[in-house]
């Protein structure tokens, strides 16, 4: 109990507020809850529905190819694999980051192809791509996402919204929708550029024989804290054959892959590209010139293989920004995009009833 | 000891710790709910986020420490006994989410696999093991949080407002960050 009401704040008599006076000091303070509610709900894309988001770039991955509950919106059929890179210590010369410095980090990764239908069949002419996560000893993460195309079709997210619908088939009839793609590709002459680049390059026969390419430019900074323009890809050591026409079985890839790596572990080296004043970081659909200097930082090794089912890189998202301290993002609007909605599609993912993949723990044992 | 009676406002600390965490955590509702919704910007705002969490986290248990150990101010005696309790509640809820949030925010990193990357080299260790339904749990739990949150701020900054500009009992006093002397007519003696 207090004895004393020294420390109270007192009423002291003041006038109660009426009329105009009353209704002014009212309305002040509806307007302050109605302008920082509403500040706060436009921050959060309320009152913009038709703000491209995070959230509309994999509902636009739905739209086109289904839900499928658990499963990556995205390069949904997949399989696991670990191993380590041998860091050879050229790297340095670029980047800080202990990944570089000469010595062996593990690593886990993932094959899988481009696309959100996880039971699609295997196909000579689909994307393939190559997911890495290097753990440093210090406990920071590069985690990598890379596909087996030089160039990327888009060099903004809008653009890849668009193009997504324009180079998937109606999910209505199944059909391609015609004239999507041609008036999507007037539009866009850059992705024009990028597929004719794209065709001279041809895939390989299948997921170890081939290079991975990481598209989006990044900055790299020394130990001197210089800052360099790098763009990586991984070339295999495996002798490059040529592609098949036609795919002999649903799982012909996958197959090939594990037939392969129960035969023996596969290797490719890691290879940064540097860039030079002038070219450009914020378009991932442009080739950087051919004689523009190249650091073989180290031998990428895979050597286990496993399925989804069991394998704890099913619940790894491949964050391209999930990057250790010496490797940085550049300009390149892509790359907070990617970010972004890999985040939602691990989000949404995450709450689903997991199905068994179709790679599954037999195919990968046979 | 002659003068038990309790302060016109909250110890100093804790104004300033008050004023300094209604600023980092407006500004981190505000970026958390853009982040959420943006394409361009959602690697810097996350990048802002994480550390501010943690600060905010920080600057909670000073507050709280700081709160158990200072004599707090009455609430004016014209403060009727519902809007008492509804005003300790309320200020109770506060301190639990300003906990709650960011240790959420940390658990749902390290159960959904991820580096917890502070800035530069900095970044802390996981708190929990990797669990892709716990992920999802606590990503959701974060986000319904951070709309309590937003609400209670709300309500607390509507309450405030009513007191200063309606009622006009100096109920402010008690937090605005200069001091207030008792014996400035506002108070009885």
């Amino acid at each position: 109990m207090n004895t004393s009401e020294s420390g109270q704040i007192s009423q002291a008599p003041i006038a109660p507020l009426r009329g105009a006076g009353l209704a002014l000091r009212l309305s002040a303070i509806a307007g302050a809850i109605i302008v920082t509610a509403g500040l706060f709900l436009y921050a959060g894309g309320w009152f913009t529905p038709h703000k491209l988001t995070p959230a509309a770039i994999i509902n636009t991955f739905e739209y086109v190819n289904g839900v499928h509950p658990g499963f990556r919106r995205n390069h949904a059929k997949g399989v696991c694999v670990t191993g380590y890179f041998d860091s050879n210590g050229q790297g340095q010369a670029v980047s800080k980051a202990q990944v570089f410095l000469p010595g062996r980090a593990p690593i886990v990764g993932r094959f899988a192809l481009a696309g959100g239908k996880p039971y699609a069949d295997d196909t000579p002419g689909n994307v393939r791509s190559l997911a890495i996560l290097f753990k440093q000893p210090d406990g920071q993460e590069w985690r990598t996402a890379m596909i087996n195309i030089p160039v990327f079709v888009v060099n903004t997210p809008q653009a890849f919204n668009e193009f997504n619908v324009a180079s998937s088939p109606d999910p209505a009839t199944g059909k391609n929708i015609p004239g999507a793609m041609s008036a999507f590709l007037a539009k866009h002459p850059e992705t024009a550029a990028a597929i004719k680049v794209i065709g001279q390059h041809p895939f390989s026969s299948g997921f170890g024989d081939s290079p991975y390419y990481a598209l989006n430019a990044f900055r790299f900074v020394n130990a001197q804290g210089e800052s360099t323009p790098v763009r990586w890809s991984v070339t295999p050591d495996q002798t490059l054959q040529a592609n098949s026409a036609t795919a002999t079985d649903k799982n012909y890839l996958f197959d090939g892959l594990i037939a392969q790596l129960h035969a023996g572990p596969l290797r490719w080296h890691l290879i940064l590209t540097i860039g030079q004043p002038g070219d450009s970081t914020a378009d991932a659909t442009q080739v950087w010139p051919p004689d523009r200097r190249q650091i073989d930082a180290g031998t990428l090794t895979i050597n286990t293989i496993e399925s989804e089912a069991t394998s704890p890189t099913r619940d790894i998202n491949f964050d391209p920004l999930v990057l250790p301290d010496g490797i940085s993002p550049s300009d390149d609007p892509l790359l907070s995009a990617r970010s972004a909605a890999y985040s939602q599609s691990f989000t949404r993912r995450e709450r689903e009833h997991k199905e068994p993949s179709a790679i599954s723990t037999s195919e990968v044992e046979k | 000891m002659l003068n038990t009676n309790n302060p016109t406002q909250f110890a100093l600390p804790s104004r300033i710790l008050h004023w300094l965490m209604a600023a980092c955590l407006i500004a981190m509702l505000f970026i958390g709910v853009s982040m959420v919704a943006s394409l361009g910007d959602y690697h810097t705002l996350l990048a802002i986020h994480r550390p501010l969490g943690i600060l905010i986290l920080l600057l909670a248990v000073f507050r709280l420490a700081t709160r158990l150990l200072t004599k707090i101010p009455e609430f004016p005696t014209a403060m009727a006994k519902p809007e008492r309790f509804v005003a300790k509640a309320s200020e109770r809820l506060l301190y639990t989410l300003f906990f709650a949030l960011p240790l959420v925010g940390w658990a749902m990193l390290s159960a959904g696999h991820y580096p917890i990357v502070m800035f530069g080299a900095v970044h802390l260790p996981p708190i929990l093991p990797a669990k892709p339904g716990l992920y999802a749990t606590l990503r959701e739990t974060h986000t319904i949080l951070a709309y309590l949150l937003f609400l209670t701020f709300l309500a607390h900054m509507s309450a405030i407002l009513f007191h200063t500009l309606i009622l006009r009992d100096g109920l402010l006093n008690r937090m605005i960050p200069w001091s207030v002397r008792a014996a400035e007519g506002k108070t009885r003696m």
